[in-house]
């Protein structure tokens, strides 16, 4: 563990020093359940995605999902953790209306997954490992819906057994800075892996974050859990305020409370868990319907063999391989999807003018039309079509954002755009020299100007020539003439 | 090891099972005499021995990801004592 | 000629209708009638006479087609803990108000799709806990049998006891039972019938209300080994949907029978002859040496040193599993629900489950919910499974030796209704034989070979390795050839009705 004292707290008695643990509950991407055959789809009517095992009816048994055993590996590969080949499923036992087994079956003392890293990348360009402690599968819960009837609330078990992947990190975070770009990484190593949609609004990721503050160099202090967190900004909010919360109670000479908390975003305060206040004692042993899980050293390194190219492995390529600066890099591959279209665009050619246009007019194009990455109008070959006109005159720069705003509009390819709105380039050097002509002509007072020294009115001239010519001549080749002929 | 009243409260609050007073002795005594009859167990020498994780030593085994299930809404809430647009129905519950 | 139908084993039956001796639907009219007489037994908990006629109706079709099951034509009755689909199933108990289950589990679906016809659900042990039929909240079973000259009402064992009584009693040509700690075999014993558990995991729970888990097996009960040996090969079979179920094919378990004992290694274990073991057990259990001898098997005396654990191991596993198998019992999505204004859901719930479950099962639930719980996982739960791995060990190495063991199945003949049911413990003590086969997962079948002097019908009960259903049958076989004990209860019970 390793901290800086940049990241201390000043109180008003001295420094104080926040540390972070979190436990991500990230819903596997698969079709249907961990122990069931019901569909995992967002969205459907109220238990419509329900089987008899997910409503726990008497007699119903759990039969594993197979894909959701290869996630979870695949997962704990991209998190360079430990995979245990042996693992066991455990009933977490309690009682809530969500719950309708009355138990969740979880792992406790044997995880699918163990130890384990993920770099993160801070804002002043640094880089550490914050270490995981492990990961496991488990079932989700249902949804309980309180605004339906007064006084009553209502249950919908769509989501019970969902497979979750609950990822727990050691408390190795040190600011909400480093918690936040944790979470961002581990979105992006999932969306990478294709294991997680990382959607927190749509809850197929969530965090618990567990926060406490201590002297800098004592043990731990006691620590509260914030449940449910459902997006990285909130999480961050979490952290500062139960810091400042904290600091301040300590100061004061009070204690904490090892408590469960629920995040108020409109407020942005924690507030204690009423229903969970009782401690729980969950009463954890091995699910009698299930045996152990054990897999072949055959099947995990399968899934290794197959794993593709992670985020920081991408960085470096594009840095080491393709000249790409570390910022755009690391722009490029935060969202997989992003990353993908820019490789796609940019085989071939100039990886650096093919970054700057994604991360540039093609992002902003995007983002105009609501569209992302993942399936916008243009596709990347499209784009690499535009980029190869402008590489070889076709069109200028300039044009070529009016063309890219063309393909968007039709969907057409690049030369086809071009064609149509009659953008080709002028690089005729007749013709441009023609217009250069009548423009000295009807200005004879600024070639006076330019003549006698004003060298940056070149720029006047040389916008003159684009309007003339709608903006097709090719400003090199108008500047190059240009300046011979008002060289006189 | 025996148990009192307040560990037999707290064992029927986990269990969410509701015993009256009048009935509180009475199970007290009953589940003392349980447990002090298994209490032999302590004499016999474990060490060294695996839980039994599975009956026969098996493995568990995998079933392939599809849809097969579901699409029951009617069947999981035919039984349920009280139902609400294809919702269960439970007192309001405070988080 | 109604009558004598009922007298009929399965295998008869099935050779009577191949004959057209009769139809399937006059086999079902002369057992609905067996049963309309036999209330004060109080074997049923639901009747399902409408539909027994209905499958027995297409029954007759079916074989007037050509297609001829397993058990074509054959009434049974149906522990009331395998869901029936629309049909009642209550589990005896009150928490279970109305449960309608929109399934049938495998078994009972295999039982009909082998051709077989549903005379009702019978009563149980609520929850499948106790060892008496006295647990049940639609009142206790009785036992077909009386002592000469007594009136008393007697234990049918439990907690399959409706099933017993309604095989021995003759309303039903077999029945369902599941047997966690001797729920079959005990109660088999108790009524002068066959009952036999399967290795775990040779038959399907999928659709059974949940007891223990790891401990759970559904069984045949039935008037003959053979009548077993049938229902049981249409109840076997890997299910998919239970991830404890045995991948492995099922065996002709018929073909076995009247094969002889040469060469057969019958073990007798020392430690099954407990404490103030009554002298007719012990004489019982020496003549059934006496018979496999003379069927030419060999016996060995062998050791199972951990035997008396257990009883203690499994009053601390099988709460333990009940404990959270039950836990879905709540009031939300079936039974009963008992609300008052005001409660929250955790009150609802204890309202719910302290009136809705009863003594025996609150106390399991209880002690269960005890074991598991911080601090005392390591010394009690982990503690048990730790012993029941070197119980199974001693049958695994005596296995090497032997090829069946030989012991009584009950320390007792059936004692009177009200005699023990305040007596949780001695209650126990009545699994002592059998409980020791399901904390080890292995078949064990217990035949009727004699009454005793006060006229009550005993067993003897044979076990077997893993998966080796065979020799328990091939042993048990012969144990009943020898016995020749083929007596039924005189009915005393049509005219009290």
């Amino acid at each position: 563990m390793s901290n800086s004292e940049k990241n201390y707290i000043e109180g008003a008695t001295g420094p104080w020093e926040l540390v972070v643990g979190l436990e991500v509950h990230a819903q596997v991407t698969s079709k249907s359940k961990l122990f069931s055959g019901a569909s995992t789809a967002f969205g459907a009517a109220p238990n419509t995605q329900v089987s008899l095992v997910d409503a726990a009816l008497p007699g119903m048994l759990p039969v594993i999902n197979e894909k959701c055993i290869e996630q979870a590996v695949r997962t704990g590969l991209g998190l360079r953790a430990q995979i245990n080949a042996y693992s066991v499923f455990d009933r977490k036992n309690y009682f809530y209306p969500d719950l309708p087994q009355g138990y969740q079956i979880s792992q406790y003392k044997n995880p699918i997954v163990g130890e384990g890293a993920v770099t993160i990348d801070l804002e002043d360009g640094s880089s550490r490992d914050v270490a995981i402690e492990r990961l496991h599968l488990e079932q989700d819960a249902g949804k309980l819906v309180h605004d339906l009837q007064p006084r009553k609330s209502h249950v919908d078990l769509n989501r019970t057994g969902i497979a979750l992947m609950e990822i727990v990190t050691k408390p190795d975070m040190y600011s909400s800075e480093e918690a936040g770009a944790f979470l961002r990484k581990l979105r992006t190593i999932l969306r990478f892996l294709g294991t997680c949609d990382g959607n927190m609004e749509q809850g197929s990721m969530r965090a618990d974050v567990n926060v406490s503050v201590r002297r800098p160099g004592e043990e731990f202090g006691t620590r509260t859990e914030t449940k449910n967190v459902n997006s990285i900004r909130f999480a961050q909010q979490v952290i500062d305020y139960e810091a400042h919360r904290q600091i301040e109670v300590l100061e004061d000479g009070g204690s904490i409370d090892q408590e469960t908390l629920l995040f108020d975003p409109d407020t942005g305060t924690t507030r204690s868990m009423r229903s969970k206040e009782e401690a729980h004692d969950y009463r954890y042993f091995p699910c009698p319907d299930l045996l152990p899980l054990k897999m072949s050293e055959e099947f995990i390194e399968n899934i290794r063999a197959t794993l593709p190219e992670l985020p920081d492995a991408k960085k470096d390529r594009y840095m080491n391989d393709l000249g790409l600066s570390a910022y755009d890099a690391g722009v490029l591959v935060a969202d997989r999807d992003m990353a993908v279209f820019f490789e796609g665009s940019a085989a071939g050619r100039d990886a650096k003018v093919a970054a700057n246009w994604v991360m540039g007019d093609f992002l902003a194009q995007l983002s105009r039309r609501d569209q992302n990455f993942a399936n916008p109008t243009v596709r990347a070959e499209q784009l690499g079509g535009l980029l190869d006109l402008i590489a070889d005159g076709t069109i200028s720069n300039r044009i070529a954002k009016d063309v890219l705003d063309g393909m968007f509009e039709t969907g057409h390819d690049a030369d086809r755009v071009v064609e149509e709105k009659g953008l080709k380039q002028v690089s005729d050097t007749g013709a441009i020299e023609a217009m250069i002509d009548e423009i000295m002509v009807a200005n004879p007072e600024k070639v006076e100007e330019f003549r006698s020294g004003k060298e940056q009115l070149i720029g006047w001239f040389v916008g003159q020539v684009m309007q003339k010519t709608q903006g097709k001549a090719n400003p090199k080749v108008a500047n190059e003439l240009l300046r011979g002929k008002l060289a006189g | 090891m025996s148990v009192d009243k307040a560990t037999v409260a707290r064992i029927a609050h986990l269990a969410r099972i509701g015993v009256n007073e009048a009935e509180m002795e009475a199970l007290v005594d009953e589940l003392n005499n349980i447990l002090s009859w298994v209490e032999q167990l302590e004499a016999v020498d474990t060490d060294n021995v695996a839980p039994m994780d599975s009956v026969h030593d098996g493995v568990l085994r995998w079933r392939p990801d599809e849809v097969t299930d579901g699409n029951l809404q009617a069947e999981v809430t035919a039984n349920a004592p009280e139902e609400f647009e294809g919702f269960y129905v439970v007192p309001k519950v405070v988080e | 000629m109604t009558a004598d139908l009922t007298k009929l084993t399965i295998a008869e039956a099935r050779d009577a209708l191949a004959a057209k001796d009769f139809t399937a639907l006059e086999l079902t009219d002369a057992h609905l009638a067996a049963i309309e007489r036999a209330s004060a037994l109080n074997a049923f908990i639901t009747g399902t006479a409408d539909q027994a006629r209905v499958m027995a109706k297409a029954s007759d079709a079916r074989r007037a087609a050509g297609q001829v099951g397993a058990l074509e034509g054959i009434p049974l009755a149906i522990k009331d803990l395998f869901c029936t689909d629309g049909v009642l199933t209550t589990a005896a108990s009150h928490i279970l108000d109305g449960f309608k289950p929109p399934y049938d589990s495998t078994v009972t679906a295999q039982l009909w799709q082998a051709g077989a016809v549903m005379l009702g659900k019978t009563n149980l042990d609520e929850f499948a806990m106790g060892s008496s039929n006295e647990t049940s909240f639609y009142g206790n079973v009785v036992n077909p049998w009386r002592q000469y000259g007594s009136n008393s009402a007697l234990t049918p064992g439990g907690s399959s006891g409706g099933s017993a009584t309604a095989v021995a009693a003759r309303l039903a040509m077999g029945a369902t039972g599941t047997d966690t700690g001797g729920s079959i075999r005990q109660p088999a014993s108790f009524t002068g019938i066959v009952g036999l558990k399967p290795t775990y995991g040779r038959v399907s729970r999928w659709g059974i209300v949940a007891f223990a888990s790891s401990l759970d097996q559904a069984g045949p009960m039935t008037r003959t080994v053979r009548d077993a040996a049938i229902m049981l090969g249409a109840m076997s079979g890997f299910d998919p949907k239970d991830s404890t179920s045995a991948d492995l094919p099922v065996p002709d378990f018929e073909a076995v029978l009247d094969q002889d004992l040469k060469g057969v290694r019958i073990g007798v274990p020392d430690e099954y002859r407990v404490d103030d073991m009554p002298e007719e057990i012990e004489q019982l259990w020496q003549q059934g040496i006496i018979w496999l001898k003379e069927a030419g098997a060999e016996i060995k005396s062998i050791s199972l040193p951990r035997t008396k654990y257990a009883l203690p191991v499994y009053y601390i596993v099988a709460p333990a599993e009940a404990s959270s198998n039950l836990s879905r019992y709540v009031g939300v999505r079936y039974g009963l629900r008992v609300e008052e204004d005001g409660d929250d859901y955790n009150k609802m719930y204890e309202r719910t489950r302290g009136q809705g479950f009863g003594a025996e099962v609150r106390r399991r639930v209880l002690i269960g919910t005890y074991v598991l719980s911080a601090g005392y996982y390591d010394a009690y739960y982990l503690k048990a499974q730790k012993i029941r791995r070197l119980i199974s060990d001693d049958f695994k190495r005596v296995y090497q030796d032997v090829d069946a063991i030989l012991t009584p199945a009950t320390p007792s003949a059936a004692f009177a209704l009200g005699d023990r049911i305040d007596d949780p413990l001695s209650m126990y003590l009545n699994d002592v034989f059998t409980v020791p086969g399901n904390l080890s997962g292995i078949p064990g079948i217990s035949v009727p070979v004699a009454k005793t002097e006060a006229g009550l019908p005993l067993g003897l009960q044979v076990l077997g390795p893993a998966f080796d259903e065979e020799i328990v049958f091939k042993v048990g076989h012969a144990l009943e050839r020898a016995a020749g004990f083929n007596e039924a209860p005189d009915d005393w019970w049509s005219d009290a009705s």
